[in-house]
Protein backbone atom coordinates (compact mmCIF):
# COMPACT_ATOMS: atom_id res chain seq x y z
CA UNK A 1 0.00 0.00 0.00
CA UNK A 2 2.73 2.59 1.09
CA UNK A 3 4.23 2.50 -2.52
CA UNK A 4 0.97 2.61 -4.13
CA UNK A 5 0.48 6.01 -2.25
CA UNK A 6 4.07 7.22 -3.09
CA UNK A 7 3.36 7.15 -6.62
CA UNK A 8 0.30 8.93 -6.31
CA UNK A 9 1.45 11.59 -4.16
CA UNK A 10 5.16 12.10 -6.58
CA UNK A 11 2.40 12.06 -9.65
CA UNK A 12 -0.12 14.36 -8.28
CA UNK A 13 3.25 16.58 -6.75
CA UNK A 14 4.90 16.55 -10.27
CA UNK A 15 2.03 17.36 -12.46
CA UNK A 16 0.63 20.28 -9.67
CA UNK A 17 3.74 21.63 -8.75
CA UNK A 18 6.59 21.00 -11.68
CA UNK A 19 6.68 23.96 -14.17
CA UNK A 20 10.05 23.29 -15.65
CA UNK A 21 10.37 19.72 -17.26
CA UNK A 22 13.84 20.03 -16.76
CA UNK A 23 13.43 19.74 -12.48
CA UNK A 24 13.74 16.04 -11.65
CA UNK A 25 12.03 15.55 -8.42
CA UNK A 26 11.90 12.11 -6.28
CA UNK A 27 10.58 10.71 -2.87
CA UNK A 28 13.18 12.56 -0.57
CA UNK A 29 13.59 15.55 -3.09
CA UNK A 30 12.55 18.64 -0.23
CA UNK A 31 10.02 20.50 -1.54
CA UNK A 32 9.08 23.46 0.40
CA UNK A 33 12.38 23.92 2.03
CA UNK A 34 13.90 23.07 -1.17
CA UNK A 35 11.89 26.00 -2.75
CA UNK A 36 10.17 23.82 -5.22
CA UNK A 37 6.57 24.14 -3.62
CA UNK A 38 5.78 27.39 -1.74
CA UNK A 39 3.95 26.79 1.47
CA UNK A 40 0.36 28.18 0.57
CA UNK A 41 0.28 25.91 -2.78
CA UNK A 42 -0.06 23.41 0.43
CA UNK A 43 -3.96 24.03 0.48
CA UNK A 44 -4.53 22.24 -2.45
CA UNK A 45 -2.16 19.28 -1.54
CA UNK A 46 -4.16 18.82 1.39
CA UNK A 47 -7.66 19.32 -0.15
CA UNK A 48 -6.39 16.60 -2.79
CA UNK A 49 -5.19 13.77 -0.21
CA UNK A 50 -7.78 14.08 1.89
CA UNK A 51 -10.51 13.76 -0.86
CA UNK A 52 -8.28 11.08 -2.71
CA UNK A 53 -8.15 9.25 0.82
CA UNK A 54 -11.26 10.08 2.76
CA UNK A 55 -9.58 11.35 5.44
CA UNK A 56 -9.28 14.76 7.59
CA UNK A 57 -5.73 16.01 8.00
CA UNK A 58 -5.99 18.56 11.01
CA UNK A 59 -4.23 21.78 10.83
CA UNK A 60 -1.66 21.16 12.90
CA UNK A 61 -0.84 18.16 11.09
CA UNK A 62 -0.18 19.93 7.69
CA UNK A 63 2.39 21.33 8.98
CA UNK A 64 5.49 22.84 5.97
CA UNK A 65 7.86 20.19 7.35
CA UNK A 66 5.09 17.38 7.37
CA UNK A 67 4.81 17.90 3.65
CA UNK A 68 8.11 18.81 2.69
CA UNK A 69 8.76 15.31 0.88
CA UNK A 70 6.87 12.58 -0.76
CA UNK A 71 8.36 10.02 1.92
CA UNK A 72 6.61 12.22 4.50
CA UNK A 73 3.63 13.38 3.31
CA UNK A 74 3.18 9.02 2.11
CA UNK A 75 3.64 9.01 6.38
CA UNK A 76 1.11 11.09 7.08
CA UNK A 77 -1.42 10.07 5.15
CA UNK A 78 -0.86 6.30 6.36
CA UNK A 79 -1.28 7.52 9.90
CA UNK A 80 -4.28 8.89 9.43
CA UNK A 81 -6.04 6.15 6.78
CA UNK A 82 -4.93 3.88 10.17
CA UNK A 83 -7.03 6.14 11.91
CA UNK A 84 -9.84 5.77 10.19
CA UNK B 1 22.66 43.92 30.33
CA UNK B 2 20.16 42.23 28.59
CA UNK B 3 22.33 41.79 25.17
CA UNK B 4 24.60 39.86 26.42
CA UNK B 5 27.83 38.09 24.75
CA UNK B 6 25.82 34.85 24.21
CA UNK B 7 23.26 36.74 22.11
CA UNK B 8 25.20 38.54 20.24
CA UNK B 9 27.70 35.84 19.41
CA UNK B 10 24.44 33.94 18.33
CA UNK B 11 23.41 36.91 16.16
CA UNK B 12 26.94 37.47 14.32
CA UNK B 13 27.22 33.86 13.64
CA UNK B 14 23.84 34.13 11.64
CA UNK B 15 25.52 36.85 9.88
CA UNK B 16 28.72 35.11 8.92
CA UNK B 17 25.92 32.53 7.34
CA UNK B 18 24.71 34.95 5.11
CA UNK B 19 27.94 35.49 3.91
CA UNK B 20 29.22 31.83 3.98
CA UNK B 21 26.34 31.40 1.24
CA UNK B 22 27.41 34.31 -0.30
CA UNK B 23 23.89 36.12 0.09
CA UNK B 24 25.25 38.60 2.46
CA UNK B 25 23.79 41.91 0.50
CA UNK B 26 26.29 45.29 0.09
CA UNK B 27 25.35 48.65 -0.69
CA UNK B 28 26.58 51.08 -3.11
CA UNK B 29 26.79 54.22 -2.12
CA UNK B 30 25.38 56.60 -5.21
CA UNK B 31 26.48 60.64 -4.91
CA UNK B 32 24.38 61.45 -7.63
CA UNK B 33 21.08 61.84 -8.72
CA UNK B 34 19.31 58.68 -10.07
CA UNK B 35 19.61 58.59 -13.74
CA UNK B 36 21.25 57.03 -16.92
CA UNK B 37 24.45 57.63 -15.73
CA UNK B 38 25.44 57.51 -11.85
CA UNK B 39 28.53 58.11 -9.34
CA UNK B 40 29.19 55.17 -7.48
CA UNK B 41 31.45 54.46 -4.53
CA UNK B 42 31.80 50.80 -4.41
CA UNK B 43 33.19 49.22 -2.56
CA UNK B 44 32.88 51.80 -0.27
CA UNK B 45 36.00 53.99 0.35
CA UNK B 46 36.55 53.33 -3.45
CA UNK B 47 36.83 56.54 -6.14
CA UNK B 48 33.41 57.50 -7.70
CA UNK B 49 33.13 55.41 -10.51
CA UNK B 50 30.95 56.65 -13.36
CA UNK B 51 28.42 53.58 -14.80
CA UNK B 52 25.74 53.47 -16.89
CA UNK B 53 23.09 52.41 -14.80
CA UNK B 54 20.33 49.81 -16.16
CA UNK B 55 19.08 48.15 -12.93
CA UNK B 56 16.64 51.36 -11.48
CA UNK B 57 13.29 51.20 -11.68
CA UNK B 58 13.22 54.72 -12.87
CA UNK B 59 11.48 53.55 -16.40
CA UNK B 60 9.86 56.51 -17.52
CA UNK B 61 13.40 59.06 -16.57
CA UNK B 62 11.18 61.05 -14.35
CA UNK B 63 13.41 60.36 -10.83
CA UNK B 64 15.25 63.58 -11.28
CA UNK B 65 13.01 65.18 -13.75
CA UNK B 66 13.32 69.30 -13.31
CA UNK B 67 9.74 69.77 -13.77
CA UNK B 68 9.05 67.02 -10.99
CA UNK B 69 11.86 68.26 -8.87
CA UNK B 70 10.80 71.70 -8.93
CA UNK B 71 6.70 70.27 -8.40
CA UNK B 72 7.95 68.75 -5.25
CA UNK B 73 9.92 72.07 -4.14
CA UNK B 74 6.76 73.75 -4.56
CA UNK B 75 4.95 71.29 -2.56
CA UNK B 76 7.49 71.59 0.15
CA UNK B 77 6.85 75.68 -0.03
CA UNK B 78 2.98 75.44 0.14
CA UNK B 79 2.62 72.47 2.33
CA UNK B 80 5.74 71.87 4.05
CA UNK B 81 7.78 69.39 5.18
CA UNK B 82 5.49 67.15 6.95
CA UNK B 83 1.93 66.13 8.53
CA UNK B 84 3.01 64.92 11.53
CA UNK B 85 0.47 62.31 11.42
CA UNK B 86 -1.86 59.21 10.18
CA UNK B 87 -4.49 60.70 7.48
CA UNK B 88 -7.44 60.08 9.26
CA UNK B 89 -6.36 62.60 12.00
CA UNK B 90 -4.65 65.61 10.77
CA UNK B 91 -2.71 64.30 7.88
CA UNK B 92 -5.33 65.03 5.00
CA UNK B 93 -4.00 67.42 2.54
CA UNK B 94 -6.25 68.82 0.01
CA UNK B 95 -3.29 67.79 -2.26
CA UNK B 96 -3.88 63.83 -1.31
CA UNK B 97 -7.13 64.06 -2.46
CA UNK B 98 -6.40 65.83 -5.51
CA UNK B 99 -3.87 62.56 -5.96
CA UNK B 100 -6.20 59.96 -5.24
CA UNK B 101 -8.68 62.05 -8.19
CA UNK B 102 -6.27 62.26 -10.63
CA UNK B 103 -4.95 58.46 -9.95
CA UNK B 104 -8.67 57.26 -10.02
CA UNK B 105 -8.75 59.20 -13.34
CA UNK B 106 -5.41 58.03 -14.88
CA UNK B 107 -6.12 53.91 -13.73
CA UNK B 108 -9.82 54.32 -15.11
CA UNK B 109 -11.18 53.23 -11.57
CA UNK B 110 -13.65 53.97 -9.40
CA UNK B 111 -11.75 54.91 -6.32
CA UNK B 112 -8.08 55.49 -4.92
CA UNK B 113 -6.55 55.75 -1.24
CA UNK B 114 -2.17 56.52 -0.67
CA UNK B 115 -0.83 54.26 1.47
CA UNK B 116 2.72 54.72 2.67
CA UNK B 117 4.25 52.15 0.08
CA UNK B 118 2.94 49.51 -2.22
CA UNK B 119 4.51 47.04 0.26
CA UNK B 120 2.20 48.89 2.40
CA UNK B 121 -0.78 48.75 -0.12
CA UNK B 122 -0.32 45.14 -0.55
CA UNK B 123 0.07 44.04 3.47
CA UNK B 124 -3.22 46.29 4.49
CA UNK B 125 -5.42 45.37 1.42
CA UNK B 126 -6.34 41.70 1.89
CA UNK B 127 -6.94 41.50 5.15
CA UNK B 128 -9.41 44.72 5.14
CA UNK B 129 -11.76 43.22 2.44
CA UNK B 130 -11.61 39.24 3.44
CA UNK B 131 -11.99 37.32 5.89
CA UNK B 132 -12.32 33.66 7.15
CA UNK B 133 -15.04 32.23 4.48
CA UNK B 134 -13.34 33.86 1.72
CA UNK B 135 -9.83 32.29 -0.59
CA UNK B 136 -7.34 34.42 -2.57
CA UNK B 137 -5.76 32.45 -5.30
CA UNK B 138 -1.89 33.88 -6.08
CA UNK B 139 0.31 33.39 -9.05
CA UNK B 140 2.80 31.67 -8.02
CA UNK B 141 5.92 34.33 -9.10
CA UNK B 142 3.81 37.20 -7.18
CA UNK B 143 6.00 40.05 -5.50
CA UNK B 144 6.90 38.94 -1.87
CA UNK B 145 4.81 41.86 -0.72
CA UNK B 146 1.57 40.40 -1.97
CA UNK B 147 2.64 36.97 -0.41
CA UNK B 148 3.33 39.16 3.09
CA UNK B 149 -0.45 40.46 2.59
CA UNK B 150 -1.71 37.07 2.17
CA UNK B 151 -0.06 35.53 4.58
CA UNK B 152 -1.24 38.87 7.25
CA UNK B 153 -4.87 37.87 6.36
CA UNK B 154 -7.37 34.96 7.28
CA UNK B 155 -8.68 34.01 4.44
CA UNK B 156 -7.47 30.58 2.91
CA UNK B 157 -4.94 30.54 0.23
CA UNK B 158 -4.03 29.01 -2.82
CA UNK B 159 -1.53 29.64 -5.90
CA UNK B 160 -1.49 29.08 -9.61
CA UNK B 161 0.97 27.62 -11.51
CA UNK B 162 3.11 30.96 -13.21
CA UNK B 163 0.45 32.65 -15.82
CA UNK B 164 -1.24 28.79 -16.22
CA UNK B 165 -4.75 30.14 -17.07
CA UNK B 166 -5.97 26.04 -16.98
CA UNK B 167 -4.71 25.65 -13.84
CA UNK B 168 -6.33 28.80 -12.15
CA UNK B 169 -9.81 27.42 -13.79
CA UNK B 170 -8.68 24.33 -11.66
CA UNK B 171 -8.37 26.33 -8.64
CA UNK B 172 -11.45 28.56 -9.12
CA UNK B 173 -13.28 25.25 -9.16
CA UNK B 174 -12.28 23.85 -6.26
CA UNK B 175 -12.89 26.71 -4.71
CA UNK B 176 -16.39 27.15 -5.49
CA UNK B 177 -18.15 27.20 -2.44
CA UNK B 178 -15.75 30.25 -0.46
CA UNK B 179 -17.91 33.46 -0.14
CA UNK B 180 -15.67 35.57 -2.01
CA UNK B 181 -12.66 34.46 -4.11
CA UNK B 182 -9.66 37.28 -4.99
CA UNK B 183 -7.42 36.46 -7.90
CA UNK B 184 -4.41 37.69 -7.40
CA UNK B 185 -1.57 38.76 -9.76
CA UNK B 186 1.08 41.02 -10.87
CA UNK B 187 0.38 42.86 -13.81
CA UNK B 188 4.13 42.89 -15.25
CA UNK B 189 6.27 40.16 -13.27
CA UNK B 190 9.65 41.76 -11.68
CA UNK B 191 12.20 39.37 -12.32
CA UNK B 192 10.77 37.57 -15.58
CA UNK B 193 9.44 41.06 -17.09
CA UNK B 194 6.67 38.79 -18.68
CA UNK B 195 3.00 40.63 -18.83
CA UNK B 196 -0.07 38.42 -16.88
CA UNK B 197 -2.92 37.46 -19.26
CA UNK B 198 -5.12 40.08 -17.95
CA UNK B 199 -8.19 39.92 -20.47
CA UNK B 200 -7.96 35.53 -19.40
CA UNK B 201 -8.10 36.47 -16.36
CA UNK B 202 -11.30 38.90 -16.18
CA UNK B 203 -12.90 36.16 -18.34
CA UNK B 204 -12.30 33.91 -15.72
CA UNK B 205 -13.09 36.12 -13.14
CA UNK B 206 -16.85 36.92 -14.20
CA UNK B 207 -17.47 32.86 -15.24
CA UNK B 208 -16.34 31.79 -11.30
CA UNK B 209 -17.64 34.85 -9.53
CA UNK B 210 -14.51 36.04 -8.18
CA UNK B 211 -12.24 39.64 -8.27
CA UNK B 212 -9.03 40.33 -9.88
CA UNK B 213 -6.32 42.29 -8.03
CA UNK B 214 -2.93 43.48 -10.00
CA UNK B 215 0.24 44.80 -9.08
CA UNK B 216 0.77 47.45 -11.49
CA UNK B 217 4.13 48.64 -9.13
CA UNK B 218 6.35 47.70 -12.65
CA UNK B 219 3.50 48.81 -15.52
CA UNK B 220 1.99 51.92 -14.62
CA UNK B 221 2.70 54.79 -16.21
CA UNK B 222 4.39 53.20 -19.39
CA UNK B 223 2.73 49.50 -19.89
CA UNK B 224 -0.36 50.32 -22.68
CA UNK B 225 -0.54 53.25 -25.42
CA UNK B 226 -0.79 55.66 -23.24
CA UNK B 227 0.82 53.86 -20.11
CA UNK B 228 -2.18 53.46 -17.94
CA UNK B 229 -0.94 49.96 -17.33
CA UNK B 230 -0.96 46.34 -18.09
CA UNK B 231 -5.11 46.48 -17.98
CA UNK B 232 -5.24 48.91 -21.11
CA UNK B 233 -2.71 46.67 -22.99
CA UNK B 234 -5.30 43.75 -22.68
CA UNK B 235 -8.23 46.23 -23.22
CA UNK B 236 -9.41 45.27 -19.49
CA UNK B 237 -9.73 48.75 -18.22
CA UNK B 238 -12.47 49.36 -16.05
CA UNK B 239 -12.58 45.55 -15.09
CA UNK B 240 -10.30 45.38 -12.92
CA UNK B 241 -11.56 45.18 -9.19
CA UNK B 242 -8.48 46.22 -7.15
CA UNK B 243 -5.46 47.58 -8.93
CA UNK B 244 -2.28 48.22 -6.20
CA UNK B 245 0.56 50.56 -7.27
CA UNK B 246 3.83 52.40 -6.40
CA UNK B 247 4.90 55.85 -6.75
CA UNK B 248 8.44 54.62 -5.68
CA UNK B 249 9.02 53.60 -9.98
CA UNK B 250 7.94 54.69 -12.68
CA UNK B 251 5.95 57.14 -11.01
CA UNK B 252 8.63 59.69 -10.03
CA UNK B 253 10.52 57.03 -7.85
CA UNK B 254 10.47 58.61 -4.83
CA UNK B 255 7.85 56.79 -2.55
CA UNK B 256 4.17 56.15 -1.85
CA UNK B 257 1.59 53.91 -3.38
CA UNK B 258 -2.38 53.35 -3.49
CA UNK B 259 -5.28 51.32 -3.47
CA UNK B 260 -7.21 52.29 -6.51
CA UNK B 261 -10.35 50.04 -7.67
CA UNK B 262 -14.05 48.93 -6.48
CA UNK B 263 -15.37 52.40 -4.55
CA UNK B 264 -16.60 50.43 -1.74
CA UNK B 265 -13.08 48.00 -1.05
CA UNK B 266 -11.53 51.56 -1.38
CA UNK B 267 -13.39 52.65 1.39
CA UNK B 268 -13.24 49.43 3.10
CA UNK B 269 -9.22 50.01 3.16
CA UNK B 270 -9.72 53.45 4.48
CA UNK B 271 -11.43 51.86 7.58
CA UNK B 272 -10.08 48.81 8.25
CA UNK B 273 -5.96 48.79 6.45
CA UNK B 274 -3.77 49.03 8.97
CA UNK B 275 -0.80 50.14 7.21
CA UNK B 276 -3.11 52.99 6.51
CA UNK B 277 -4.44 53.55 9.81
CA UNK B 278 -1.48 53.18 11.21
CA UNK B 279 1.36 54.87 9.70
CA UNK B 280 2.03 58.54 8.72
CA UNK B 281 0.43 60.52 5.72
CA UNK B 282 2.82 60.76 2.23
CA UNK B 283 4.43 63.99 2.58
CA UNK B 284 3.63 66.70 0.88
CA UNK B 285 6.33 67.38 -1.64
CA UNK B 286 6.23 63.71 -3.02
CA UNK B 287 2.25 64.40 -3.37
CA UNK B 288 3.12 67.46 -5.29
CA UNK B 289 5.51 65.54 -7.57
CA UNK B 290 3.54 62.56 -8.02
CA UNK B 291 0.98 64.90 -9.17
CA UNK B 292 3.08 66.66 -11.73
CA UNK B 293 4.61 63.14 -12.90
CA UNK B 294 0.75 62.37 -13.69
CA UNK B 295 0.18 65.27 -15.23
CA UNK B 296 2.97 64.89 -17.85
CA UNK B 297 1.98 61.61 -18.98
CA UNK B 298 -1.73 62.32 -19.40
CA UNK B 299 -0.20 65.29 -21.73
CA UNK B 300 2.23 63.20 -23.60
CA UNK B 301 3.12 59.79 -24.49
CA UNK B 302 6.37 61.17 -25.43
CA UNK B 303 8.69 59.12 -22.83
CA UNK B 304 6.45 55.70 -22.68
CA UNK B 305 7.21 55.67 -26.38
CA UNK B 306 10.73 56.13 -26.47
CA UNK B 307 11.21 53.85 -23.50
CA UNK B 308 9.63 51.36 -25.65
CA UNK B 309 11.63 51.70 -28.65
CA UNK B 310 14.79 51.72 -25.82
CA UNK B 311 13.64 48.38 -24.71
CA UNK B 312 12.91 46.70 -28.11
CA UNK B 313 16.38 47.70 -29.21
CA UNK B 314 18.15 46.60 -25.84
CA UNK B 315 16.05 43.03 -25.99
CA UNK B 316 17.02 42.32 -30.25
CA UNK B 317 20.28 43.61 -29.68
CA UNK B 318 20.89 40.66 -26.95
CA UNK B 319 19.00 38.35 -28.33
CA UNK B 320 21.28 38.78 -31.52
CA UNK B 321 24.79 39.08 -29.60
CA UNK B 322 23.71 35.63 -28.31
CA UNK B 323 22.12 36.10 -24.90
CA UNK B 324 19.61 33.58 -23.85
CA UNK B 325 17.02 36.02 -22.30
CA UNK B 326 13.43 35.77 -20.32
CA UNK B 327 11.14 35.81 -23.47
CA UNK B 328 8.98 39.14 -22.82
CA UNK B 329 7.79 42.55 -24.53
CA UNK B 330 8.45 44.85 -21.76
CA UNK B 331 11.75 47.05 -20.85
CA UNK B 332 12.48 44.54 -17.76
CA UNK B 333 15.12 41.87 -19.97
CA UNK B 334 16.78 39.42 -17.74
CA UNK B 335 19.70 37.64 -19.33
CA UNK B 336 19.75 34.36 -18.27
CA UNK B 337 22.89 33.13 -16.68
CA UNK B 338 21.40 30.18 -14.53
CA UNK B 339 24.40 30.03 -12.04
CA UNK B 340 24.27 31.82 -8.53
CA UNK B 341 27.85 31.86 -9.05
CA UNK B 342 28.24 33.40 -12.47
CA UNK B 343 25.55 35.76 -12.07
CA UNK B 344 27.97 37.24 -9.20
CA UNK B 345 31.20 37.18 -11.32
CA UNK B 346 29.52 38.61 -14.33
CA UNK B 347 27.75 41.42 -12.66
CA UNK B 348 31.50 42.59 -10.77
CA UNK B 349 32.95 42.65 -14.32
CA UNK B 350 30.47 44.77 -15.82
CA UNK B 351 30.72 46.99 -12.99
CA UNK B 352 34.50 46.94 -13.95
CA UNK B 353 33.15 47.88 -17.63
CA UNK B 354 30.84 51.00 -16.28
CA UNK B 355 28.16 49.32 -16.86
CA UNK B 356 25.66 48.90 -13.64
CA UNK B 357 23.55 45.75 -13.37
CA UNK B 358 22.86 43.34 -10.04
CA UNK B 359 22.59 39.49 -10.63
CA UNK B 360 20.08 37.77 -9.17
CA UNK B 361 20.05 34.26 -7.99
CA UNK B 362 18.00 31.62 -5.69
CA UNK B 363 16.23 32.68 -3.81
CA UNK B 364 14.85 35.82 -5.07
CA UNK B 365 14.57 33.49 -7.74
CA UNK B 366 13.97 29.62 -8.50
CA UNK B 367 16.79 27.49 -7.80
CA UNK B 368 19.01 27.15 -11.28
CA UNK B 369 17.28 30.43 -12.55
CA UNK B 370 20.05 33.01 -12.11
CA UNK B 371 19.97 35.79 -13.69
CA UNK B 372 21.28 39.60 -14.91
CA UNK B 373 17.92 41.55 -14.70
CA UNK B 374 18.31 44.61 -16.99
CA UNK B 375 15.84 47.51 -16.72
CA UNK B 376 15.72 49.96 -19.64
CA UNK B 377 14.72 53.59 -19.00
CA UNK B 378 13.58 56.63 -21.25
CA UNK B 379 16.53 58.46 -19.32
CA UNK B 380 18.81 56.17 -21.84
CA UNK B 381 20.12 57.90 -24.93
CA UNK B 382 21.03 55.20 -27.44
CA UNK B 383 24.84 56.10 -26.83
CA UNK B 384 24.86 54.68 -23.11
CA UNK B 385 22.86 51.25 -24.79
CA UNK B 386 25.19 50.59 -27.14
CA UNK B 387 28.18 51.31 -24.62
CA UNK B 388 26.20 48.85 -22.14
CA UNK B 389 25.93 45.96 -25.08
CA UNK B 390 29.48 46.19 -25.64
CA UNK B 391 30.03 45.67 -22.06
CA UNK B 392 28.11 42.83 -22.41
CA UNK B 393 29.38 41.37 -25.02
CA UNK B 394 32.86 41.68 -24.11
CA UNK B 395 31.59 40.49 -20.12
CA UNK B 396 30.07 37.52 -22.18
CA UNK B 397 33.13 36.42 -24.58
CA UNK B 398 34.98 36.48 -21.20
CA UNK B 399 32.74 33.92 -20.23
CA UNK B 400 32.18 31.66 -23.22
CA UNK B 401 28.23 31.87 -23.29
CA UNK B 402 27.58 34.03 -26.19
CA UNK B 403 25.23 31.26 -28.51
CA UNK B 404 25.09 28.64 -25.74
CA UNK B 405 21.59 27.62 -24.96
CA UNK B 406 20.76 26.77 -21.02
CA UNK B 407 21.98 23.28 -21.09
CA UNK B 408 25.44 24.31 -22.82
CA UNK B 409 25.64 27.02 -20.12
CA UNK B 410 24.80 24.89 -17.00
CA UNK B 411 27.24 22.46 -18.34
CA UNK B 412 29.78 24.52 -18.23
CA UNK B 413 28.82 26.31 -14.80
CA UNK B 414 26.26 24.45 -13.11
CA UNK B 415 22.70 25.28 -12.38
Amino acid sequence: MRDKIREVVLDYVIKEYMEDQDEEITYDTALISGGFIDSFSMVSLKVFLETKYQIKLPDDKATPEAFDTVENITDLVIEFLDKK
Amino acid sequence: MAYSDKIRSAYQEQLQGLKDQGIFKIERYIHSVQDAEIEVEFPPGAPLKKVINICANNYLGLSSHPEVVKAAHAGLDDRGYGMSSVRFICGTQDIHKELERKITEFLGTEDTILFPSCMDANAGVFEAILSEQDVMICDRLVHASLIDGIRLCKAAQDSFKHSDMAHLEEKLILHADKRNKLVITDGVYSMDGDTAKLDEMVALCEEYDAMLLVDESHASGFIGKRGRGTHEKCGVMGKIDIITTTFGKALGGASGGCVSGRKELVELCRQKARPYLFSNTIAPSVVAGVIRVLDILSSTTERRDKLEKNANWWRKSLTEAGFVLQPGDTPIVPVMLFNAKLSQDFAKDLFSEGVYAIGFFHPVVPQGKARIRTQISAAHEMHHLEKALDAFVKVGKKYDILGKSKKDITAMYGA
